[in-house]
């Protein structure tokens, strides 16, 4: 489903994590794009031009469209180079389209755009530009466009997040474990249930995508199949189970309080003997020093309760 | 510069790679001696004193710089101009210092190799009233003069107050987190100070420029500051406990 991400159209959230980086994927997934003969922006704004073209061929990059917004996003050298309106204006213009070939706009990175520009303005230039295919009354069908936003995680807080993620027809949240990354998607279709899935990727040094199995079960620190498992209950210094002789002689003692049914005479005869022991037959004493200031009450503190 | 932890990041300086950009971070300890390394490492062999005598080393010292601003009337914008401004919006005057600054300059004489940024530390920005997107903002015009334009590289302090309700630091952090090609993380122990176990190093090799080889790399270690050196071993391995 990974390899799929594009052809639904709309956003496409790639939320990655300081410990996950999503440019990678974000840069395999427009090579893919390139290759299947869509028009391709790239809106980069975090790293130079040069570091986002590198390890693309020549094929690729000849197809890529860069608008750079990182040697000067803020016009701060006040030379009238960059795009005027600066990534926003750049953004606008692209909902202008008229064009019929399908489009992929890669927006490198959302994150940066967020933190500068208004939540709303935002969300409604990247609505506005992502179903511009869809708009009904339209004499020239639109191609298909797709905006792939990478966005980092850490940096909002969970309403802008929110926000986008309310506008988004996918998102893919990179993680992984054990050194293998991995991609949760989530998939919204309209009229449909959401689906969602996890898929286990690498990205390979040309920037293709290789869909893995998951992380191999060998290579688990903790499961040795060559030292076979202890049993615990060898060499005890002391019995856990008995013998047919000891579970006779255990069964067939009579608990001390407990007195059976029928009224026996023996049965009867131990009552008694528990209940109320005989003085003769006392076999503890009790042997009492009162304190000097106790208060010894000889009166029975019953006596009033008229038993 | 502290020759084991040069062995443990798989670096020299006569082989130091060029146009990084890397992030130091401190949480409950003190990470300035990780400063003092990368000083001495692009520096190697030459003193302070004689590499600011020559021009090599361009110091600017925030407080006294700071005292300049407000208590002397200023014709040129000052680097640290923002002080005096009541709004100010962003770290434009002190950019333009860094540029001058690093210009390469035609004078003769064998020009330096690349230029080195080291900002020791950025969480005094925040603290004198600048938005994390505005220290962002001046790390991002840093990057493409000193790190894309001159090809040199960069090292910046951050730090971390673990305090969850600091989001302008947690903004920050993490944004140049995302940045940095190599982010050095020193941490205090959670269960306290110890004598011979001073702290821990946690390395972490992010944006690779080939996605398959280092993937996101993360290594932790142990260290213990002496009087010249740093050393450093595994976690558990100190030689006072084994």
């Amino acid at each position: 489903m990974l390899d799929s991400l594009l052809a639904l159209g709309g956003l496409v959230l790639l939320r990655d994590s300081v410990e996950w980086e999503g440019r990678s994927l974000l840069k395999a997934l427009v090579k893919k794009s390139a290759l299947c003969g869509e028009q391709v922006h790239i809106l980069g704004c975090e790293v130079s031009e040069e570091e986002f073209r590198e390890g693309f061929d020549s094929d690729i990059n000849n197809r890529l469209v860069y608008h750079d917004f990182f040697r000067d996003p803020l016009n701060w050298s006040k030379t009238e180079e960059a795009f005027p309106g600066g990534p926003l204006g750049a953004l606008r213009a692209m909902c202008k389209r008229t064009d019929p070939v399908p489009v992929t706009i890669a927006l490198d990175s959302l994150s940066w755009l967020l933190l500068r520009l208004p939540c709303t303005t935002l969300c409604q230039v990247l609505h506005a530009v992502s179903h511009q295919d869809s708009c009904p009354g339209d004499s020239s069908s639109v191609g298909k466009v797709s905006v792939l936003g990478l966005l980092h995680e850490e940096l909002h807080g969970p309403g802008p997040v929110g926000a986008l993620s309310s506008l988004a027809q996918t998102e893919v949240t990179l993680g992984g474990t054990m050194g293998q990354a991995s991609a949760h998607i989530l998939c919204r279709r309209p009229r449909q249930r959401p689906t969602d899935q996890t898929q286990w990727f690498s990205i390979l040094p040309d920037f293709s995508l290789d869909l893995q199995e998951g992380p191999s079960v060998e290579s688990q620190p903790y499961s040795d199949p060559h030292i076979p498992p202890v049993d615990p209950t060898t060499h005890l210094t002391f019995n856990l189970h008995l013998s047919k002789k000891e579970r006779e002689a255990r069964d067939s003692l009579i608990l001390p309080f407990q007195f059976s049914s029928e009224n026996t005479k023996s049965s009867l005869l131990r009552q008694q003997a528990l209940l109320r022991p005989r003085p003769g037959q006392a076999t503890s004493h009790i042997f009492y020093e009162p304190d000097a200031y106790d208060d010894l009450d000889q009166e029975d503190p019953d006596d009033d309760l008229d038993i | 510069m502290f020759v084991e932890l040069n062995n443990l990041l798989n670096t020299a300086p006569d082989r130091a790679e060029q146009g990084k950009l890397t992030l130091l971070c401190d949480a409950k300890t003190d990470g300035s001696f990780l400063v003092h390394h990368f000083l001495s490492f692009y520096l190697k062999g030459v003193s302070l004193t004689m590499a600011r005598e020559r021009g090599q080393l361009v110091f600017l010292e925030g407080l006294k710089s700071a005292v300049d601003v407000v208590f002397q009337a200023q014709k040129e914008p000052h680097p640290l101009q923002f002080l005096r401004e009541a709004n100010a919006g962003n770290l434009k005057p002190l950019f333009e210092f860094v540029r001058e600054a690093l210009k390469p300059v035609d004078s003769g004489e064998a020009r330096w190799t690349y230029p080195v940024l080291l900002v020791d530390d950025l969480s005094v920005l925040l603290s004198l009233g600048m938005g994390a997107v505005a220290v962002l903002d001046f790390i991002h015009y840093c990057r493409a003069t000193v790190c894309w334009e001159l090809k040199g590289n960069m090292v910046v302090l951050v730090h971390d107050s673990g305090d969850a309700e600091d989001e302008e630091n947690d903004i920050l952090l993490n944004g140049l987190s995302h940045q940095s090609h190599l982010i050095l993380r020193a941490e205090g122990l959670a269960t306290g100070f110890c004598r011979d176990v001073h702290g821990q190093l946690r390395i972490l090799w992010r944006r690779p420029s080939q996605p398959a080889v280092h993937r996101d790399q993360s290594f932790t270690y142990q260290y213990k500051i002496q009087d010249k050196s740093v050393s450093f071993f595994a976690k558990g391995m100190s030689p006072a406990v084994l």
